[in-house]
């Protein structure tokens, strides 16, 4: 039953990325140019999804466990270390770079452009690398 | 600085629904809609694999249902290849290093008021800002 709530949620966050606009590179580009032509949209698209899960989360969170899985298993680490600020570094420079996030890149597939075939395939190159670093600290 | 292209509904709407496939994600299967997790784990862990898999088909099939009711899809991506090359390892490599992306750290991170993920957010968004400074749009 988890496959079918997975593909369900995934849809419906597809549906959302897709009405937001944060499938276009160019509106994710116009949310990060602040000093000079501004699109704030971004901004409201975190708003509405921290006001939606926020809330919900923190009400469901308290039953023993999820409907369909055995447990939650949410982040538990807690300091700030090099790893997380080099990563959002490293992430941002990238985000800023294309204009594309993880998200948005995966829905994007669906409109057959080579170019977003190019940065997927890299960005799981950059998973795989990011995987391979991270555990050679450990 | 000016304003422009602003669609503060719209992007409010899809928001709710972002944040609501999350909830569902939480509640039915207990974990998190970080997107970088979910798909960096499809080549690392054998663990949930098919469900991430579906999660991710399912964030393809959005924007074609999408479309098919009739919406146009508006989408403009650099042809730059060396920014797509780039632009793609730094996201990929950034985002497994730092443990997530804007969905995992920008959304769920945020609501569950994680510190980590607010000082992740306010980097990269920072540093996403100071890029399209120096290499503009």
């Amino acid at each position: 039953m988890t496959k079918l709530s997975s593909l369900i949620a995934g849809i419906i966050f597809g549906i959302g990325l897709t009405i937001s606009g944060m499938v276009n590179p160019q509106k994710v580009l116009g949310f990060l140019n602040i000093f000079d032509s501004w699109d704030p949209s971004l901004m409201f698209v975190m708003i509405g999804a921290i006001l939606i899960f926020s809330p919900l989360h923190f009400i469901f969170k308290r039953k023993s466990r999820p409907i369909f899985a055995k447990n939650f298993v949410v982040p538990t680490k807690k300091n700030i270390d090099k790893n997380l600020i080099i990563g959002a570094v490293m992430f941002g420079a990238g985000w800023g770079l294309a204009g594309l996030c993880p998200g948005p890149a995966i829905s994007s597939l669906s409109f057959l452009n080579t170019n977003v075939y190019l940065f997927v395939i890299f960005m799981f190159l950059g998973f795989y690398l990011g995987n391979f670093i991270k555990l050679g600290n450990n | 600085m000016n304003i422009i292209n602003f669609t503060p509904i719209s992007a409010f709407v899809g928001g709710s629904l972002i944040g609501f496939a999350a909830f569902l994600f939480f509640v039915f299967n207990g974990r998190i809609a970080g997107v970088s997790s979910i798909a960096s784990n499809t080549i690392i862990k054998n663990e949930n694999r098919l469900d991430n898999i579906l999660f991710l088909s399912g964030l393809i099939i959005g924007p074609i249902i999408y479309s098919l009711s009739g919406n146009e899809i508006e989408s403009v991506l650099t042809n730059s290849l060396p920014l797509l090359i780039s632009g793609g390892l730094l996201v990929g490599f950034g985002t497994k290093i730092g443990n997530g992306c804007t969905s995992g750290h920008g959304v769920c991170g945020i609501s569950r008021f994680s510190l980590r993920s607010i000082i992740a957010t306010i980097t990269f968004i920072i540093t996403g800002v100071i890029t399209v400074l120096i290499f503009g749009i």
